[in-house]
């Protein structure tokens, strides 16, 4: 047990430290050019897109976890956007490193690390969610394309991205995971049509999107036909991780011990009531623990390391217990909690209810609450699946 | 920068495990409940041959020289067990506060004979946390009046007891004016008593205050929560297995999602546990800043956790788990006594509250 970081570490975090001293002023606090103009930089100090290959835009750093989670801890002590996110830069980069062509390692993860490129996910659909091996979206050749027939749901940002990656059933005869190829597309071909959905929040950041004869050349295809199931999972587990920052927490509970010193009832500060009191202080337990937890995977992946268990739990643990901690703040605020949208008497712009809801659905998202036991009992404990319903 | 357990850890933690499991396990604990006696001498001798009576006393005097995260690996240990033996008191707590605040004749008098499991050592410090029925003890010149209950280690040769004034003492278990009586709890592993005093001569521990008691309670509770900790985890282990054999409808249990979920939960609960542990002994050891905070949230926090997996892994065992035939109780009421001492969550949690300023 050892928590201290080498000297090499440490000169590097002074770096970091000096970079966000002279260009922290410079970062952006939401989209647009400015955000894009940081991207780069980020990319050119390598605290951006870091260990990706100098040929297809990143920064060419050998991968040293340490280091990244430096950056990581020091640009949110900083409160400095850490750049671009989004389905493309998380999941997709990922994805095509490990699985893709060259050619399409050179022609999409530069414009996507850069952020001309911008990227939605599909593959839920009406009859396919957490059954997502169920979809039905049809890709059929047709001499040099693939034609797309079907529908997706859910599909977060498809009004603003340029492309789309794509689960979609090629191999109707096979069996049902082993039917499905992972297709990359523009957002422009003809017969896309997205109709968004507006959700708890009032956003409307999701959508339908239905295919109608959408022609695909037939190269856009990641991995071979039938293998898209193994695509997709390559990286879904990484997904899951990070939808469930420990230290994003710590961060939102500093803020949440911030409203309880400010937040008053009957003149009695809310940090002041001993009911109150002891939830934060329940919740700040818990956040300590799944930080020690981080800690533990973070080591696990230093030394090459499974995680088990301590990997498996921490999407389920995570956005409960986000969603439990915005919850807190509502009942502190009480009636004044209720506040949202363009109101008189709003606290933190409403972030609350915001994200109390935003947070029930990334409990939903990403494989839900269920499906993550049923992971963790299966997969983690090793109990018995369930039998399987005889095939229609 | 390494956060995990090293292989001489894991080793530790293993020889541990199989002395207690060769020790006969939960029988041992069912056979000195049946027959009434409060003692179990045999075990005391096999652990301090493995070196665990005097894990933290330096080999200068007899002891094995390591540091807190041991002594939670070997909490854990015991709580798998169920295991009757002194520990907190006698390996890890009397060493400590005679390590800190003896005189050189007191440690060499002691530190060697703990760590050889000649004699063993109780604590009287549950008024330092929170005094029941107006308990405390007062200390004049050495002279001590007072009760002291629930003694961590009771069953005990020599007492370490903490007076109102934060000051400690030295007490021989016969010392004249010194009135022991037993009290019974639901955890029959951990006899437990109150020491009663009337104008009994002590002899103190001169370099003791409060820092050394508030350090005396924050390694406990670590020691308790990492008890809990293991003790937790044997119940999960417990539950999956019986799930996984029980039949009924005509398949295992553990097929059906309700019963799995049941251990998802106790175990997506419990896995972050292991990692404060770790941690909140590592903050002892090392971590001067955050020890007392992470010593309270732990023992706070994983008792929460214990409870929650207490009640339901007695609930996967359906009726079975409800009887005395498997035993599950003798977990349940450690994990139960464990939550108490010391400070329960809510407690703790205040305490917690205080020490990071946010209690005006
Ligand atoms: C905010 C948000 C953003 C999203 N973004 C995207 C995106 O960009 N791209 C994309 O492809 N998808 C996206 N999704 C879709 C998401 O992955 C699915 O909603 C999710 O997998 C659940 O599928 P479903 O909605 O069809 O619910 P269902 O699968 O119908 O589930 C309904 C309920 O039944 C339970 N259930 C289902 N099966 C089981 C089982 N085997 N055992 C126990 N309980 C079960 C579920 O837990 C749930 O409580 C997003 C969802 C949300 C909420």
């Amino acid at each position: 047990m050892d928590l201290s970081y080498s000297p090499e570490h440490e000169a590097f975090r002074g770096e970091v430290r000096s970079f966000l001293e002279t260009h922290g002023t410079q970062a952006p606090r939401g989209g647009g050019p400015e955000a894009l103009a940081w991207q780069t930089l980020l990319i050119a100090h390598g605290y951006a897109a870091r260990t990706i290959p100098k040929a297809y835009g990143g920064f060419g750093a050998e991968p040293d976890i340490l280091k990244s989670r430096i950056i990581s801890e020091e640009f949110s002590r900083a409160q400095v956007s850490t750049g671009l996110g989004g389905q493309g830069i998380s999941m997709l980069v990922p994805t095509l490193l490990e699985m893709g062509t060259e050619a399409q390692k050179r022609d999409f993860i530069g414009p996507t690390l850069r952020g001309e490129m911008v990227w939605c996910q599909g593959y839920s659909e009406p009859n396919a969610g957490s059954d997502l091996a169920n979809l039905a979206t049809r890709g059929t050749l047709d001499g040099d394309d693939w034609v797309i027939n079907g529908q997706k749901i859910w599909t977060s940002t498809a009004h603003l991205a340029d492309w789309i990656f794509c689960l979609v059933r090629t191999e109707p005869d096979a069996p049902k995971h082993q039917g499905i190829s992972f297709l990359l597309f523009s957002m422009k071909t003809p017969g896309i049509e997205i109709r968004p959905l507006v959700d708890m929040t009032g956003a409307a950041n999701f959508n339908e999107v239905f295919f109608t004869d959408v022609r695909v050349p037939k190269e856009q295809i990641v991995g071979r036909r039938g293998e898209g199931w193994k695509v997709a999972n390559t990286i879904l587990g990484h997904e899951r991780g990070s939808l469930a920052d420990p230290n994003q927490m710590q961060t939102r509970l500093n803020a949440l011990i911030d409203l309880m010193r400010t937040e008053t009832v009957g003149g009695v500060r809310a940090i002041d009531n001993p009911v109150f009191r002891d939830r934060l202080m329940a919740i700040q337990g818990r956040v300590l623990a799944l930080r020690c937890n981080d800690l533990r995977l973070l080591s696990a992946a230093v030394n090459h390391q499974g995680a088990g268990l301590a990997g498996l739990v921490v999407k389920l643990q995570g956005t409960e217990l986000r969603h439990e901690l915005e919850a807190l703040a509502i009942d502190v605020m009480g009636e004044m909690g209720t506040l949202y949208g363009d109101t008189p008497g709003l606290r933190d712009q409403g972030s609350w209810q915001r994200n109390y809801m935003y947070f029930l659905g990334l409990i939903i998202g990403g494989g839900t609450s269920q499906i993550q036991k049923n992971i963790i009992s299966e997969r983690g404990l090793g109990m018995p699946r369930e039998p399987k319903l005889a095939q229609a | 920068m390494e956060f995990g357990l090293s292989e001489e850890q894991v080793m530790l933690q293993q020889s541990v495990g199989r002395f207690l499991e060769d020790a006969g396990g939960l029988a041992q604990t069912r056979a000195l409940a049946a027959s009434g006696a409060r003692r179990t001498p045999d075990l005391v001798t096999g652990l301090s041959e493995l070196g665990v009576m005097g894990l933290i006393t330096p080999e200068s005097q007899g002891g094995t020289g390591l540091s807190l995260l041991e002594a939670a690996l070997v909490a854990e240990q015991l709580g798998a067990h169920v295991s009757p033996t002194p520990f907190i008191g006698t390996a890890i707590l009397a060493p400590l506060a005679l390590q800190l605040a003896g005189s050189p004749g007191q440690q060499g008098l002691w530190l060697p004979r703990l760590a050889a499991g000649q004699v063993t050592a109780g604590l009287a410090l549950s008024e330092q946390a929170g005094g029941r029925e107006d308990a405390g003890l007062e200390g004049r010149n050495g002279i001590l009046n007072g009760r002291a209950l629930f003694v961590i280690d009771y069953e005990a040769d020599l007492y370490v007891v903490a007076d109102t004034a934060g000051r400690l003492y030295l007490v021989p278990a016969t010392a004249p004016g010194l009135v022991r009586t037993d009290l019974t709890t639901i955890d029959v592993s951990r006899p437990t008593g109150e020491l009663r005093f009337t104008g009994v001569v002590a002899e103190p521990l001169a370099g003791a205050g409060p820092d050394l008691v508030q350090r005396l309670l924050d390694v406990a509770r670590l020691l308790f929560a990492a008890d809990t900790l293991g003790a937790a985890q044997a119940m999960l282990d417990q539950a999956v297995a019986y799930a996984s054999s029980r039949e009924q409808f005509g398949r295992p249990i553990g097929s059906f999602q309700a019963v799995k979920h049941m251990c998802a939960e106790m175990a997506a609960a419990l896995e972050p546990c292991r990692a404060m542990v770790w941690y909140g002994a590592h903050a002892l050891d090392h971590l001067p800043s955050e020890a007392h905070v992470t010593a309270c949230h732990t023992k706070a926090h994983v008792s929460e956790v214990g409870t929650f997996v207490a009640r339901t892994a007695t609930e996967v065992h359906g009726g079975m788990g409800f009887t005395d035939l498997v035993g599950l109780h003798y977990w349940f009421k450690r994990i139960g006594l464990n939550r108490q001492m010391l400070g329960g969550p809510q407690a703790l949690r205040d305490e917690a509250a205080r020490a990071t300023g946010l209690v005006s």
